[in-house]
């Protein structure tokens, strides 16, 4: 598992990589109420604005860690926005991507450095 | 945080789990462990215990007050009775609201109650008259809101059942003095107490221990006053907002308005009875966003998905009672009736909104 300075949780599996944000960014979040999800099929490049959260206090994005194609969106959170709150690191995932390029994925952080990033 | 002010009860808030965050100069709890959106549905279906002891508490004394009062509220204060409180505002020359408040007949004094931002300046506007007004200070405020209220408070006192809708009193509970309102700001019923500092966290753990009332912040109080259709000082009503344009002419009685006898007499008298004769250019309304995306505060409104933008929201999010977005925000007249279908423009994209009657949820109040 990899983590972002974003707050979003990389899961890598072969070059389809799945993200969410971390139990740490769902409790600063708030309630969340609304997800807005990206298309399936969509490409995307690194740092493009990919989904809206809004919680009762306010709004965020989450960041597309990484370019590729968007090949999965869990609808569900659209119907229950709740959900990522929670389960955040498990059933509230928001996309899996297949990831041309893998090479940034060096930079972000493992869990050890995500601890002490948020402490 | 060094120059933020502390409310009195700071440590109990901290000690049942409260986030605090600057609000109004003061480190304020905006929620406590259960979150804003059960803090919410719990006081509309149970009670919530809400701390708002960084208002402005004010005395004004002598038998001039209430006509002194008159000099700048356009409300009916002569004709408060005794036991009785009314909503109001401080207004400015060009009929726009200085502050929002609530004005209490006390018997000897009136009592006012006035928003925490503004209540240096009022507390200079009040004194600029020729009476006494005193700052009360050594009391904490505390509001307990929602069907529950009832029942837990008098379990404490008896005699609050017995208050109605806007009644004031002063009721001994638990040996403290307070003065005791039956009003709040969160569209239920409930009661605003003003207890003295050395009584006031007693009761507030006397009613905490009440299995019906929970620690409720400052979160849950704006969704639930938002969803009360209830306008927030800054944000819905300012000092370019008036009255008539805030939809608050219930507010100002006959005896002000032309024809009275008392008629005028206060700050922008000619712009707020001229509204009130012929009608304002824009209105407050409530706006219930299509889907489920909140609109918030500074969302541009338009009359069609690629026209000039007719208004904005003043206060937006999501509504939990509700279950889905609610906003408040002026548009011209004519798009100011009830199913007027006009847009919002939300990240750049422009998504459907009917203009709504206020309330969003039924007012729970005890008439």
């Amino acid at each position: 598992m990899k983590y972002t300075e974003e707050h979003e949780w990389l899961d890598v599996d072969g070059d389809i990589v799945t993200v969410g944000i971390t139990a740490h960014a769902a409790e600063q979040l708030g309630d969340v109420v609304f997800v807005e999800l990206p298309e399936e099929g969509a490409e995307v490049s690194k740092d493009d604005e990919i989904v809206v959260i809004e919680s009762v206090k306010a709004a965020s994005d989450i960041l597309a860690p990484l370019d590729g194609e968007i090949t999965e969106v869990n609808s569900a959170l659209v119907e229950d926005p709740g959900k990522v709150n929670e389960d955040p690191e498990g059933d509230a995932w928001f996309f899996k991507m297949k990831v041309s390029d893998m090479s940034p994925m060096d930079d972000y952080m493992d869990e050890a450095a995500y601890k002490d990033f948020i402490s | 945080m060094t120059d933020l002010r502390r409310i009195f009860l700071h440590d109990l808030h901290v000690e049942l789990g409260a986030k605090m965050v600057p609000f109004a100069g003061y480190e304020m709890p905006v929620q406590y462990p259960m979150g804003v959106m059960k803090e919410h549905l719990h006081t509309r279906s149970k009670a919530g215990l809400f701390d708002v002891s960084h208002m402005g508490q004010v005395i004004l004394r002598g038998p001039e007050a209430a006509a002194e009062l008159e000099r700048l509220v356009p409300v009916d204060v002569i004709g408060l009775p005794e036991g009785r409180q009314r909503y109001g505002f401080f207004t400015n020359k060009a009929g726009g609201i200085e502050d929002d408040m609530m004005i209490a007949n006390r018997g000897d004094h009136l009592f006012v109650v006035v928003n925490a931002a503004c209540k240096e300046a009022d507390f200079e506007r009040l004194s600029t008259l020729g009476l006494g007004a005193e700052m009360v200070e050594g009391r904490c405020l505390l509001a307990l809101q929602g069907p529950g209220a009832e029942a837990a408070l008098a379990r404490l006192a008896s005699e609050v059942a017995d208050m109605a809708f806007m009644d004031v009193a002063t009721v001994s509970i638990m040996g403290a003095e307070c003065w005791v309102s039956r009003s709040g700001y969160t569209g239920e019923d409930g009661f605003e107490i003003s207890v003295p500092d050395a009584q006031a966290r007693g009761l507030a753990e006397a009613l905490l221990a009440d299995e019906t009332v929970e620690p409720i912040g400052l979160g849950a109080r704006d969704s639930l006053r938002l969803e009360g259709g209830l306008c927030l000082y800054g944000h819905d009503i300012d000092t370019e907002t008036t009255p008539v344009e805030a939809g608050l002419q219930w507010a100002i009685q006959k005896v002000r308005r032309v024809g009275g006898t008392r008629a005028g007499g206060f700050p922008g008298e000619e712009a707020i009875l001229g509204q009130l004769e012929s009608g304002a250019a824009r209105k407050r309304v409530g706006l219930r966003p299509e889907g489920r995306a909140p609109m918030r505060e500074g969302v541009t409104l338009h009359a069609t998905e690629d026209g000039p933008a007719i208004g904005q929201v003043t206060s937006g999010g999501f509504g939990p009672s509700v279950n889905g977005p609610v906003a408040m925000g002026y548009v011209p007249s004519e798009f100011a009736s009830v199913g007027t279908k006009v847009f919002g423009e939300v990240r750049g994209k422009r998504m459907p909104v009917e203009v709504v009657k206020l309330p969003f949820v039924p007012a729970g109040f005890k008439r």
